[in-house]
């Protein structure tokens, strides 16, 4: 488990004043602390990482770095100054710069302008200095490493490249705190390596970044200093030298696992769900399933964990005929569905409970009862021809309000008036209310009151009693770990390993989640030493 | 809400329709006073500038009065008030559909002139026959030509991703032409001074009360009735609201998103060619190569009175029909043009959007401010990528 | 049937062609003030609606701006015309009282295209219905008041007067005709062909351009270097509707000296389909703009004056409404991407929610 850090980079004298100090930082939403009393220092030419899973408040942190939330206490010092941010372009004003997630770059114009935009280099009162623009970034581009053709429309670069504009941006602007949220999401291992290079050029000037992530090897081959936030607070701060993967995913997942109801025990059937070879492609047409087997059985459930966005949404998409793959085989016991459409494989009995119930679960201006019937409108008893019969529809409804518990008027109440635990039991009402072969759910407790949580793992339970399939995807791994027989680590689009529910480590868990397994870590240890021929 | 106490959970039942009715039609029925009261000012500061008389402060009283009497003041002007909603009502049932099916219908207009085409192409050519066959061929005709002016649009936004707000804004200005060449082409009355088709004789709606009361306003309630019933009594109707609400779920539902677009334009355009055939075989019963309406737009804004629903458009139609029959004598009787009506229109439609406006009245809390179709024109700018 | 497949057959398509070309480079010259007359409420519309829908604001209501506009600039003329001297300036036959009815002009069109924005931007009601809101109220109350004054007596202020170019110029050989085209003209047509080129330059080479450009692509991206998404898509709204204003004012005050009902017919519109098909560019709007009134004057000048042959056989059989037809449906086909796909700017239509600083 000692993986060896990769030696950093040549790291500056590191000075004295820190260039940013944030001092007790606390952010309240309603229901939830998102930063709580958080302290971050960040030296000149300092990378300093921030890890922590996805909700553990790093987003909400530099949000208020760059002036787009007001903490409701605590300080910002830069350069040891008090400072008030008050926006973006104060922050940008202040020599701070956040490379956001997802780019936020004008595909349809070039790079040049997209540097330029909002910090004009102009010829003269009205009209841009193109050519002094032009001149300026190929500087910047050569001081860093790179050749950047000012004239290219973005939205002809790769992501790769797209990124190094992101950063021109930041440095034409002469930033000297560079804050980088997730910037290696997106980015093939070769395109890290390019990017992770410039940004030590970066530091080597005396630049400090914040570079916020939640992949452990990463972390460790590019940092000087790493702060471990989980739940909105800061649970240590450790150098590369003080630290290795296994100490960091414990600090970022906890230890202890709460298990809150007993799951009792599970009697794996028949084959429900066997997929091979599985690809899917994102909507923006990249490869973001690559491969995949699973079996699911009668009588069990299936977890996967991951950290959101490695093709798991896409991946339940295609489950249940929302998307079609681009390779691969699914059948449900034992009968080819392949590419078959939403409607098929809800008659086939694959239920879904989709991870943005706003969007494929319910209609919101609707009825209950609409949103009850939504997927079997169409069938008897609800339709006769092709009217509805609106007493059958309303008593499956009043049923289903019963059963569920579901905390409503009547029947004829629009489901965007109720909670959201409320709207989640319509929609696990509509989907458990009848003889399923396969249940498949996407985050299905996001964002609910323990209580509902608690209800909805119940029935997922019972379900699975019953002899039906579960798959269940959750970034939340204790969510997980409570419910699962076997459990799946998805990372860039595959499975990387499967281990058992029972006897599964939260810290096994989350280590393969946060870096895909240590043969990943290995080959790019190696990778790294193969580039350092000292 | 238990047994023992019925008169006060009878009590609480009525009061929650009370308060059900009230966010239904407080903000309509608001925008229809506050329109009424800036039409009022418009009256009396255009006397004050352009008029002769000086400040006149009962003017738009007597405006308002003569508006009414021409509307509803005798049978006459019943039946005319009739006459001029049943268009407005039909074409304004087609925006509605559209509406609720996240399509923005404005084309009307075009669809309405080639229903009234249509309609004087089959009604010229079956002059002579029956009447038992030459009017439902005739209605048949222009709603079929109306069909095919909301199906271009729906075929292209389904499978060319072309905006239906621009499509069909072009397309009444095909409209427009197509029917002045063809009025002066193949439809002329030969030897006739300026273009004009002939006479549908027999295909004549049957005038049922009054002296111009035709058939037509009957068959506008029947679809008033109908389009409820497909909307909200069937599976076709729920499809197309599903779109309408949330076109991800629909699909997850196992709708056809794509299909219901050009059924719903279809059926859009059908409605409003049915408005357009009924003026022509009901009222003009020929065609000038000049033959235009003010239906497009009107209808568009009694769709979102009526907030869509068929109910309430029926509601909004006969507001705007009447308005329409009674101008007339507004203009003898107190010498405010007839264009009054566009004016309140306007504001009507304005007060229906301005939610920061009406948001500062406190006793519409409740009531539902906004319209549900605040943002109709999904993706106007990412439609064709 | 056989017979006209025949018939067609029979033709020398290409005779017809070089014919139709001759036909063309005849009357051109004659009618060439009249092309860019034609085009000039077109072109000024279409820039409006280039400027709005480059920052992402649709405006349908271009058509209503331009109708209210002529109005107001036509009555305040003849409001003000008997109290300020009347001798006409010996250029564009210019007199206080124009130079007032085109700022009042103006204004309207201001006032008109503030309502807009409010609605679209700060409101974000839907943009469509916001446009047909200022078409509706713009017929409504141009009528009302037509109506009105018509009952005293209908008076004109008069109008700006063409520039009559040099002889020596417009009679040059072969190109003569081109300076005739721009030079006779008086100072608002002749004025397009300059706000095209500066509004052109502008949108590709200076900050605003650059400004607007992003804005209605990717405003998230915009607001976070800083860039103010409201008051721009303000801003842009405003200006595009002094340039509708400006075309209004055209039609009662240069085209025409009074003002009739609905006397826009639709130009707004057709300023919108210029607009697609010259792919949201000022250059190309003013071309899809010529394009169109050069359809009309053609249609009109076969009409009056048709050429001889098998050509003026085929011409005079095409009814004039097809040659109205020819904007809206090359804009549909455009739409379609049947040819040459214009797509518009992706934010376009989109109302802009600031990230709330919570």
């Amino acid at each position: 488990m000692t993986t060896t850090p990769v030696p950093m980079g040549s790291s500056p004298a590191i000075g004295s004043t820190p260039a940013l100090e944030m001092r007790g930082i606390t952010k309240r939403y309603p229901g939830v602390v998102a930063n709580d009393g958080i302290d971050l220092v960040v030296r000149p030419g300092e990378i300093h990482a921030l890890l922590g899973e996805n909700g553990a408040g790093k987003s909400t942190l530099m949000n208020i770095l760059y002036g787009l939330a007001r903490p409701d206490e605590g300080q910002i010092l830069l350069d040891g100054k008090e400072v008030r941010i008050t926006g973006p372009s104060d922050a940008i004003a202040r020599g701070i710069s956040m490379v956001h997630q997802h780019f936020m770059l004008v595909p349809v114009l070039t790079v040049a302008e997209n540097i330029l935009l909002g910090d004009e280099t102009m010829a003269n009162p009205i009209f841009l200095d193109r050519g002094e623009a032009s001149r300026r970034i190929r500087e910047l581009g050569t001081r860093f490493g790179f050749e950047m053709d000012p004239d290219a429309r973005v939205s002809t670069l790769s992501v790769g490249w797209q990124q190094r504009v992101e950063i021109l941006k930041a440095l034409y602007r002469q930033a000297r705190i560079l804050v980088l949220d997730e910037p290696t999401a997106v980015l093939t291992p070769q395109e890290t390596d390019e990017i992770f290079a410039v940004l030590k050029r970066l530091a080597a000037e005396g630049h400090s970044i914040i570079f916020i992530s939640h992949k452990l090897y990463e972390v460790l081959e590019i940092a000087d200093q790493i702060t471990v936030i989980r739940r909105g607070k800061v649970v240590g701060t450790r150098t590369p030298a003080q630290t290795n993967e296994g100490d960091l995913a414990e600090l970022m997942v906890g230890r202890e696992v709460q298990l809150t109801i007993d799951r009792g025990v599970s009697h794996p059937g028949k084959p429900v769900l066997e997929v091979s070879s599985l690809s899917v492609a994102d909507d923006r047409g990249s490869e973001v399933v690559r491969g995949i087997d699973l079996e699911v059985r009668a009588g069990e459930i299936l977890g996967i964990a991951g950290v959101a966005g490695n093709g798991q949404d896409e991946l339940v998409e295609t489950l249940v005929g929302l998307r079609r793959p681009i390779a691969g085989r699914i059948s449900l016991a034992g009968r080819d569905v392949t590419g078959q459409s939403p409607r098929d494989m809800n008659e086939a009995g694959v239920a879904y409970v989709p991870a943005d119930r706003h969007r494929f679960g319910l209609v919101l201006p609707f009825s209950i009862a609409d949103n009850v019937v939504l997927t079997s409108y169409y069938r008897e008893p609800f339709t006769h021809g092709q009217i509805r019969d609106d007493k059958a529809i309303e008593s499956a409804a009043e049923e289903a309000i019963a059963a569920y518990d579901i905390r409503t008027q009547s029947a004829t109440a629009r489901a965007g008036t109720l909670s959201g635990g409320n709207q989640q039991k319509v929609v696990v009402a509509r989907e458990f209310s009848r003889e399923l072969a396969l249940l498949v759910l996407d985050q299905p407790t996001r964002g609910l009151d323990v209580g509902s949580i608690e209800f909805i793992h119940r029935q997922v339970l019972a379900k699975r009693d019953a002899g039906t399939a579960v798959l269940l995807v959750s970034a939340e791994l204790d969510e997980i770990l409570e419910l699962s027989d076997r459990i799946a680590v998805m990372y860039r689009g595959q499975l990387v390993a499967t281990v058992d529910g029972r006897t599964a480590d939260k810290q096994e868990i989350g280590l393969l989640m946060a870096t895909g397994g240590r043969e990943r870590t290995a080959e790019l240890a190696v990778a790294a030493a193969a580039k350092e021929p000292s | 809400m238990t047994a023992a106490v019925p008169a006060a959970a009878e009590d609480r039942a009525s009061r929650t329709t009370l308060r059900r009715i009230w966010a239904a039609v407080g903000l309509p029925l608001v925008s229809i006073i506050l329109a009424l009261f800036v039409g009022a000012i418009v009256i009396i500061a255009s006397e004050l500038l352009v008029g002769k008389g000086g400040l006149d402060l009962g003017l738009p009283l007597n405006a308002y009065g003569a508006l009414f009497q021409g509307a509803f003041g005798s049978t006459d002007a019943l039946v005319q008030t009739a006459v001029s909603t049943a268009p407005l009502l039909l074409a304004a049932l087609g925006v509605g559909f559209g509406f609720k099916s996240g399509l923005f219908n404005i084309g009307a207009q075009g669809q309405y002139l080639t229903g009234a085409l249509g309609a004087v192409a089959m009604g010229v050519a079956l002059a002579g026959a029956p009447a038992i066959a030459a009017v439902p061929l005739s209605v048949l005709a222009g709603m079929a030509a109306g069909a095919v002016w909301g199906f271009i649009p729906g075929f292209l936004k389904a499978t060319r991703g072309a905006h239906e707000v621009v499509t069909t804004i072009m397309l009444n200005y095909v409209a427009i032409s197509l029917l002045a060449a063809l009025v002066a082409g193949p439809l002329n009355t030969p030897k006739s001074i300026s273009p004009v088709t002939k006479d549908v004789g027999n295909a004549s709606l049957p005038v049922l009360i009054g002296s111009n009361g035709h058939l037509g306003i009957l068959i506008a309630l029947l679809m008033v009735a109908l389009v409820w019933f497909v909307l909200y009594r069937t599976t076709f109707g729920f499809e197309v609201r599903t779109v309408g609400a949330n076109p991800d779920a629909a699909r997850y539902a196992g709708m056809h998103p794509r299909l219901l677009t050009i059924l719903t334009m279809t059926i859009c355009g059908g409605l409003a060619g049915l408005a357009g055939a009924g003026d022509l075989l009901g009222v003009s019963h020929q065609m000038t190569s000049s033959f235009s309406t003010t239906v497009g737009f009107d209808s568009i804004a009694v769709a979102l009175l009526g907030r869509s629903t068929p109910v309430g458009i029926l509601f909004g139609a006969i507001l705007f029909g009447a308005m329409r029959a009674g101008a007339p004598l507004m203009q003898i009787q107190a010498g405010i043009p007839a264009e009054l009506i566009d004016v309140i229109q306007g504001t009507v439609l304005f007060f229906l959007v301005a939610t920061p406006v009406i948001g500062r009245f406190r006793f519409l809390r409740g009531a539902h401010t906004g319209l549900d179709t605040t943002q109709i024109t999904r993706s106007y700018g990412e439609a064709s990528r | 049937m056989d017979g006209l497949i025949n018939g067609l057959y029979g033709i020398p398509i290409l005779g017809i062609l070089i014919q139709f070309i001759g036909y063309v480079v005849h009357i051109v010259p004659d009618i060439s003030p009249l092309l860019l007359q034609a085009a000039t409420p077109l072109a000024l519309g279409a820039l409006c609606g280039v400027i709005c829908e480059r920052s992402g604001v649709v405006n349908i209501g271009i058509e209503g701006t331009m109708l209210a506009s002529a109005f107001v600039a036509w009555i305040v003329g003849v409001a003000i015309a008997p109290l300020l001297p009347a001798d006409p300036s010996p250029i564009f036959g210019i007199t206080p009282t124009l130079l007032i009815a085109l700022a009042a002009a103006l204004l309207t069109a201001l006032l008109i295209s503030l309502v807009h924005a409010w609605l679209s931007i700060t409101v974000r009601a839907d943009q469509i219905i916001s446009g047909t809101i200022v078409n509706i109220a713009a017929f409504g109350i141009t009528g009302y008041l037509f109506q009105l004054i018509q009952k005293g007596s209908p008076t004109s202020a008069g109008a700006f007067s063409a520039f009559t170019p040099p002889a020596q110029l417009v009679q040059i050989p072969i190109i003569g005709w081109i300076f005739n085209m721009f030079l006779n003209q008086g100072p608002i047509a002749m004025s397009v062909i300059v706000i095209v080129v500066v509004t052109q330059i502008l949108l590709f080479r200076s900050r605003w351009g650059l400004r607007t450009r992003a804005v209605g692509e990717h405003p998230r991206a915009a607001e976070t270097v800083g860039i103010n998404v409201i008051r721009l898509r303000y801003r842009n709204v405003l200006a595009g509707g002094l340039l509708a204003g400006l075309a209004g004012a055209f039609l009662t005050m240069e085209a025409s000296n009074s003002f009739q009902t609905a006397m826009t017919q639709g130009r707004g519109f057709i300023g919108l389909a210029a607009m697609i098909i010259g792919r949201w560019t000022p250059l190309g709007a003013f071309g899809a703009a010529l394009l169109f009134s050069s359809s009309q004057a053609i249609a009109q000048s076969i009409t009056f004056a048709p050429p001889g042959g098998d050509l003026g056989n085929i011409l005079t059989a095409i009814p004039a409404q097809a040659y109205d037809m020819l904007p809206y449906l090359v804009t549909i086909i455009v739409v379609a991407g049947l040819i040459g796909r214009s797509i518009p700017p992706a934010a376009d239509g989109q109302p802009y929610e600031r990230e709330a600083a919570t």
